[in-house]
């Protein structure tokens, strides 16, 4: 016989990571080895003796008997009836402790089983790598990932889970131990303090309690803050992304101040940014889950990184992975005068594009023409949709990048090429309505609608991205405009200016 | 019956934590409010029904019973014989598990014990905080980087 033990801490409160795991029939919305499952007889997946029924994602399909179900204990355990390989005699538990220092949860998830001789060292890795330790990094994912929508959002899209008897996701983050009065002697920090949802108002600078970082988490004095317009949404409540009282903010670039016990890789002094939930980056100092933060080179300030990294690494994603801008292909980019607008416009002209920009005024015209577009259409003066076919001879966009939404979907699935691309990213007019999808054959149309979590929210995903983006910078192929920065403490004025379009260019605050 | 339950992560493989609690008269060496102790009659601190009578840098004096000692499943338990803190039917458990991801371990340490009704709180915050919490933070700075 042999026994597999796994164990970690994952950083959240023991009621949330039991939420999920308690749900025998739920492990094919998280763990990435399942396809689908189902408790032969429909019966309650918290019926000791229910049988669940599952299938791999490598089509192998497995059964499983709930042999124990403790809320008390928060364990559970459960043996194997029938499956593609030779586990005998294959009973696991899974077993969650409260971390009550630091408000984490220890898992454990063991097994014992008989293999075969000649397949032991196989099937133990296997377990142990492939069952156990991919369902904690997936756990890990899914409470990290939030329906954190493309930063051009002006409505909350749906949740990225399916729907399920466990309340999951989506959450919203819950306030940090910020206002506790711990008798512990606990360090302070400056921050903005959202402590009801409203106007620019409810952004007040208070002292909040700073506790020690987790084992998984770094501290970060932050030297600029990135402001976004989903900062806005955050304060007023329109996206639940900000649990109350909360420090909104989701970029900001600093230096690593401490360290927490399970890193590695990470060190006191190292220069870092990020531009990910969770919220809390309008403060002097903050802790973070490490895995994705970006470590900046000498060449890269920590101003442009904390203006530009969450434009950046969009930009990076629409044109290279969302679609692959070829020289020569015509792309359209609405709103090229704004944020993200203005990354696709230098971007695509140096990948080799013929670059068409709409904006709204003549003012923005130029901002856009300097920044390389090779056609320039103010969509208040003439309609877009027949610019784009005089320009290219009736051929029509190859691809288009739109973050408008209602005001300018119809007209650009009408600019597209015959096996065109529409790629909405975003909705700032309003949702875009119900589309006949049999209707996209008449020109082979291929949609695509991004979310910015989908493909920045592991290492792995984000980290070509940042360092196409940086090299980008390095190349000069895109300039990022001087920001307008203001006090930590002038919050408020920061998102004023922002609402009124008064700026134009990436808003920072200074701690 | 009140109780109290308090964990923390030690940067440390349990292994090594285990070296430094497993000692039932080694207090001093670790928890930060302990000043000296010593096992009555001599006998070995890891001889189960052992008593240790040490002295808190306060002053007060405690003497505690060695109820449970596993090497296999790093687990110390033990009785409040005498203290000043005026608690009946205490007994204490403190255990380590290893975190396979990282080569960490867990800690928890728990009691249960009868008191005063209206007392529960300001012993469970002085248990939980002023005891058990502040020798793992001990720990785990003896132990961090």
């Amino acid at each position: 016989m042999v026994e597999v033990r796994q164990s970690t801490i994952i950083d959240a409160p023991i009621e949330e990571v039991w939420a999920i795991l308690r749900d025998f029939n739920g492990h094919d919305r998280w763990h990435p080895a399942i396809a689908s499952s189902e408790i032969d007889g429909g019966e309650p997946a918290d019926t000791v003796g229910a049988v669940r029924h599952f299938r791999l994602a490598d089509g192998g399909e497995l059964r499983e008997q709930l042999l124990a179900l403790s809320d008390k204990d928060r364990r559970l355990s459960y043996c194997l009836l029938e499956a593609p390989l030779p586990l005998m005699g294959y009973v696991a538990s899974i077993r969650l402790k409260p971390v009550t220092d630091g408000n984490a949860t220890f898992w454990e998830w063991r097994s014992e089983f008989h293999p075969p001789a000649h397949r032991r060292d196989e099937l133990v890795k296997l377990v142990a790598e492939d069952i156990y330790r991919a369902g904690f990094a997936a756990i890990r994912d899914l409470l990290r990932r939030r329906d954190f929508p493309m930063p051009t959002e002006a409505r909350p899209s749906k949740t990225i889970m399916p729907p399920g008897p466990t309340d999951i996701a989506p959450r919203s983050i819950p306030a940090p131990s910020i206002l506790a009065s711990s008798l512990r002697r606990e360090e302070t920090t400056r921050a903005i303090l959202v402590e009801r949802y409203g106007g620019p108002d409810v952004l007040q600078l208070k002292e909040i309690a700073l506790p020690p970082p987790a084992p998984y988490e770094v501290r970060i004095r932050h030297t600029v803050i990135g402001v976004n317009f989903i900062d806005v949404y955050c304060r007023t409540g329109f996206f639940d992304l900000l649990g109350l009282p909360g420090v909104p903010g989701m970029e900001a670039a600093g230096i690593i101040e401490a360290v927490g016990s399970a890193i590695s890789g990470l060190s006191v002094g190292d220069r870092v940014a990020y531009a990910c939930p969770p919220v809390g980056a309008y403060a002097e100092r903050r802790n973070m889950t490490a895995d994705l933060l970006v470590r900046l080179s000498d060449d890269i300030s920590d101003e442009t990184a904390a203006a530009s990294l969450l434009k950046g690494v969009t930009a990076s994603f629409l044109l290279h992975d969302i679609h692959t801008v070829r020289p020569g292909e015509v792309v359209l980019i609405h709103a090229g005068a704004g944020g993200i607008g203005q990354l696709l416009v230098q971007w695509a002209r140096h990948l080799g594009a013929t670059v068409i920009a709409t904006v709204s005024s003549d003012d923005k015209a130029r901002i856009v023409e300097r920044l390389g577009a090779h056609h320039v259409i103010v969509y208040s003066r003439e309609d877009f949709s027949e610019a784009v076919m005089r320009l290219t001879g009736g051929a029509g966009a190859n691809v288009i990048y739109d973050a408008v939404g209602a005001d300018t979907f119809a007209g650009s699935l009408a600019a597209l090429a015959v096996r065109g691309h529409l790629v909405s990213f975003g909705q700032a007019s309003g949702p875009v309505g119900s589309w006949d999808v049999g209707r996209f054959a008449s020109r082979s149309i291929t949609l695509s609608r991004p979310n910015y979590a989908h493909y920045t929210d592991t290492p792995e995903k984000l980290a070509p991205h940042v360092d196409r983006f940086f090299a980008a910078l390095r190349q000069r192929a895109v300039r990022i405009e001087q920001p307008v920065a203001y006090d930590l403490a002038r919050a408020a004025d920061a998102h004023r200016d922002l609402e009124a379009r008064r700026t134009s260019g990436a808003l920072v605050l200074l701690p | 019956m009140t109780k109290v339950y308090v964990s923390s992560v030690i940067p440390a493989p349990a292994a090594d934590v285990w070296k430094v609690v497993r000692d039932f008269n080694g207090l001093p060496g670790w928890a930060p409010f302990v000043a000296e102790s010593r096992i009555e009659q001599n006998a070995h601190a890891d001889r189960i029904g052992c008593i240790r009578n040490f002295t808190l840098k306060d002053g007060g004096r405690i003497r505690e019973k060695l109820l449970a000692l596993s090497d296999y499943d790093l687990s110390c338990s033990y009785a409040i014989l005498e203290s000043p803190m005026q608690v009946e039917n205490y007994v204490a458990t403190l255990s380590l598990t290893p975190i396979t991801d990282g080569n960490l371990t867990l800690a928890e340490w728990q009691a249960e014990f009868d008191c005063a009704p209206g007392r529960e709180a300001a012993l469970t915050q002085q248990i939980g905080m002023g005891v058990f919490q502040a020798a793992l933070t001990a720990l785990k700075q003896r132990f961090g980087r």
